[in-house]
Parts: C-alpha cells; sequence; structure tokens
C-alpha cells in the first residue's frame, strides 16, 4: 500500500499543475457559471442490490466539452462510484481507488469490506481538499452490495471527505436536486430491478430537464446515460439497447401525456 | 591474533547452494502445465489460506515453493511491482517477462552477496493472448532464469516429477486431464493426493471478471473434486 500511496503522490503534482492550467483557462467562465458540478449522478436502493447511473454530459462553463463521458465505475467487483465535479480530478481518482481496492485484495487474499472501501475513498476525497478550496472539487458517490449483510447501501461524499450513508437513495451533482425529487415521489421498499431501472431513468431525464449542465438521452448520436447494477453477482452495467428501449417507451409516454411544460 | 581461515569462492557458493536446496527439498513440490484454455497450476498444499499460488495481474500468476515467509515477501513485492507499473503506464503494460527477470536479479543478488540465500523457487506464470504464447518462467534459488512453454515443476523433488509430467503431457488437453496428470506426477507411484491436499489455481481465456480483465481463478472443493473425479 505504502509504494502505491507514494505512486499516487508522485503523479498528483504533475495531474494537479495540468488541472490547474485547464482552471486558469476557465477562471473567466467559471466566473460567469458559478455550478461547480456539471453532472448528475445517482444512486438508489432495490430489493437485490443498488442500482447507479450518471449522465454523459461533461461541461466547461456554457461549452459542453464531451458528450459520451463516462461518470459510473466499477470500483471492483461489488462496488460502483460515480463521480461528479471536476473530471480530470475525479476520473483520477476513480483509477487510483480501483487500483488500491485491487492492490489490497491481491496483497491482503481478501477483499475489503463495504465500508472499508467507504473508507478508503473518503481518505482520497479529503487529500483533494487544497486543490477543492481552489475550486476543483471532486464528490463522488459510491455505493455497493455488502456481500456480508446481503444487502445494497449507499456513500455520498462531500468535498471536506466526509462521508454519510444513506438509507435509500442519493443524488448528487448540478441536476442532484431535480433527480432527487423524482427518486423521492417513485421510491419505495424493495423495488424490482426493472422499477428501479425506471425510476433512475426518470429521475435523469427530469435533471436534464431542468439543469444545462446534465445531458438529456442524445436521439441523434445514440448516447444514453450509464446505468450500472450491483448485486449478488456483482457489478454490470445494464444494456444500451434496454437503456434506449426505457427511454423510448419513457418520451412516448410524455407525449401521450401532451405536456407543455 | 587470529587469521580470518581462507575458503576457496567455490566452496563459499556450494555450501549456499547445498543450504538453498536443503531448506527447499523439505516443502512439497508445484507443476504448472499449459492446457487447452490457458495455465493450470496445481500445487501439494493442505492449507486452505497460506497459498501457494496467488494472483499478480490481469493475466499473470506467481507460484512459491521453499520457505513460505521468503517467497510471499517475493509474491508481495510482484504485486506492488505490477500495481504500480499498471497505474503510472497502462495494463497493458504489465508483463511477466520484466517481472521474472526482477525476481531473477533479486535473488542472484541474494544468493552471491548475503549470508543466506532465499530458500524459494518462485514461478510467474503468464496467459498468452493474440500471437503471444503461454508463457512459464522458472527462477531458482540462485537466479537462474528458464522458461518454458508447455509445463514447468517447482520443489526439491523436480527431476523426477518433471519425467512424470513429460511421460503423460499433451498439447491442448483438458483441465480435467491436466489436474489429474499434474496429481499423479506429485504423488508418484506409492501415494494418492485427495483434493483437500491440493492448491490449484488458472489463468483461463474467456474467464474474466468485471470486464475480462483479471483471468486468475482457484479451484477448490467441490469443483476441483469434481475435475479430478
Amino acid at each position: 500500500m505504502g509504494l502505491l500511496r507514494q505512486a499516487g503522490t508522485e503523479h498528483a503534482p504533475a495531474a494537479a499543475s495540468a488541472a490547474v492550467a485547464a482552471s486558469a483557462g476557465g477562471a473567466a467562465v467559471a466566473a460567469l457559471a458559478p455550478a461547480p458540478h456539471a453532472t448528475t449522478v445517482v444512486a438508489l436502493r432495490y430489493a437485490d442490490g443498488v442500482i447507479m447511473a450518471g449522465d454523459r454530459r461533461a461541461t466547461m462553463g456554457n461549452i459542453i466539452a464531451h458528450r459520451s463521458m463516462e461518470k459510473v465505475f466499477a470500483a471492483d467487483r461489488y462496488s460502483a462510484v460515480a463521480i461528479a465535479g471536476s473530471a480530470g480530478m475525479a476520473v483520477e481518482m476513480v483509477r487510483l481507488f480501483q487500483v488500491q481496492l485491487e492492490h489490497y485484495e491481491k496483497v491482503e487474499g481478501t477483499t475489503l469490506s463495504l465500508e472499508g472501501k467507504a473508507n478508503q475513498l473518503a481518505q482520497m476525497v479529503r487529500q483533494n481538499l487544497p486543490l477543492a478550496m481552489q475550486g476543483l472539487v471532486v464528490v463522488p458517490l459510491f455505493a455497493g452490495y455488502d456481500t456480508g449483510r446481503g444487502i445494497g447501501r449507499i456513500y455520498s461524499y462531500d468535498a471536506t471527505g466526509g462521508h454519510y450513508e444513506e438509507a435509500d437513495f442519493q443524488a448528487t451533482g448540478s441536476g442532484g436536486r431535480d433527480a432527487r425529487s423524482t427518486i423521492k415521489l417513485g421510491w419505495r421498499d424493495a423495488l424490482s430491478r426493472d422499477e428501479a431501472v425506471d425510476l433512475a431513468i426518470q429521475s435523469l431525464y427530469d435533471a436534464a430537464d431542468e439543469d444545462s449542465a446534465t445531458g438529456g438521452p442524445d436521439l441523434v448520436r445514440g448516447i444514453y446515460p450509464l446505468i450500472a447494477v450491483v448485486d449478488a453477482e456483482g457489478y454490470r452495467l445494464v444494456p444500451e439497447d434496454e437503456v434506449a428501449e426505457r427511454f423510448g417507451t419513457l418520451v412516448a409516454r410524455l407525449q401521450t401525456e401532451g405536456r407543455r411544460v | 591474533m587470529s587469521m580470518p581461515y581462507y575458503v576457496a569462492p567455490e566452496q563459499v557458493m556450494k555450501d549456499r547452494a547445498e543450504y538453498a536446496q536443503k531448506g527447499i527439498a523439505r516443502g512439497r513440490s508445484l507443476v504448472a502445465t499449459t492446457y487447452d484454455l490457458g495455465i493450470a497450476i496445481v500445487a501439494e498444499n493442505p492449507s486452505r489460506s497460506l497459498h501457494k499460488i496467488s494472483e499478480i495481474y490481469d493475466r499473470i500468476a506467481f507460484g512459491g515453493v521453499g520457505k513460505y515467509n521468503e517467497y510471499d515477501q517475493l509474491r508481495v513485492a510482484g504485486v506492488r511491482h505490477a500495481d504500480t507499473k499498471g497505474y503510472a503506464y497502462s495494463r497493458e503494460d504489465v508483463d511477466a517477462r520484466s517481472l521474472a527477470n526482477l525476481y531473477a536479479q533479486y535473488l542472484g543478488n541474494v544468493f552471491t552477496h548475503e549470508m543466506k540465500p532465499l530458500e524459494v523457487e518462485v514461478l510467474v506464470a503468464e496467459l498468452g493472448s493474440g500471437q503471444q504464447p503461454d508463457q512459464l518462467y522458472h527462477i531458482a534459488y540462485e537466479g537462474t532464469i528458464t522458461d518454458e512453454e508447455r509445463f514447468a515443476v517447482l520443489g526439491g523433488d523436480a527431476e523426477t516429477i518433471t519425467e512424470r509430467v513429460a511421460a503423460s503431457w499433451k498439447a491442448d488437453w483438458d483441465l480435467s486431464a491436466a489436474l489429474k496428470a499434474a496429481r499423479a506426477a506429485l504423488a508418484g507411484p506409492d501415494r494418492t493426493l485427495a483434493p483437500g491436499d491440493l492448491e490449484v489455481a488458472t489463468l483461463s481465456r474467456g474467464n474474466g471478471r468485471i470486464d475480462g480483465r483479471r483471468t486468475f481463478r482457484r479451484i477448490a472443493d467441490e469443483e476441483l473434486a469434481l475435475l479430478l473425479a
């Protein structure tokens, strides 16, 4: 672990200076558009585990920087991490987190507990605090299947590394508030997998509807939010075809309802 | 005044080699062989938690015989080397050859410069991909490195076990046949080994977890009993 951490800090200066350069260019834009998170990611518990989903848009001020960014990652076999905030720092943090978990598993011969993984991630967020003070905030969302207890669990974070276990669902990022309202209205105990996936889709749709930094389904390019399921069988992505189909159903329903607002 | 005795370097090396060989011969042996879907590693090891075979990286496995604390130290160093390299560059850039060279250099250095040589032999196995064949690197206690594409035997009784494996080895045999042959070779004509006496792991194609990266898998209990039946 020690050596890995050294490797982490060794690479941090390079990553940091690159990120600072990027923010210097974007400083004027940032002043105009103060939204710190250019994203929406959600996590919710269902009967067999957890669902995690995130939109695909990355923004730089009012510019769309990337249309097909991935914000939901497998942390290891039984857990997923989703990111909001400064993209460069966040993706690097996830990469290091994945290596740390795999490294621990191989050296010790057992996997960390879900709680242990959540604490490990908190330390990494806290290490990023000086950069967060300069505006390069990373706020992940962590969820996984607790193999010991047989349930899905969700942890949310703040920029200081504080982490809080959520009872049933959580959303973060610029569209997080909108997504959370939708989930709050639709969530109940022991949702089925299909119901939970549909609720995640609806929540991201509503977030994209209200928040310019959150991307909705891109029907022209065929880019849809990433949705991951973590249950007793481990982490896997919901196939893109299925996500597209479910979005199609949602859009068709909204059209027949004749909504204007 | 006492004078230090002169000892010929040849004698020093011979003594050290003998010492290491004796230490290794006290432990049980290990067989690694290729089969149709990858590489199978079989070790005689009744312990369920103190492993002789371990995962190093996506396509790389480690095997050690001799003194547990010494080869386990090498294993951890190997995992660290691989993970650091994979993180700094790319997962594709982690290869068994560089790791095997590292082990060979370290074992060679300890053998010539330290009081006590390491009483271990180490295997680094790499699952081939694309044009590259499966590769087995065998590193001895004094740093000698040999590479094999068919099978490798580590341990005190290696010569006789090698003869037995060579007699039964077939290209592209299936896992069950490979494991049975490895068990017979380890046991010899006078003993039988139960599934519980063996530690078995594979690096196998089409065995991926998460996104098909990690190919290492342990085989134990009922699954092993079924394959050996």
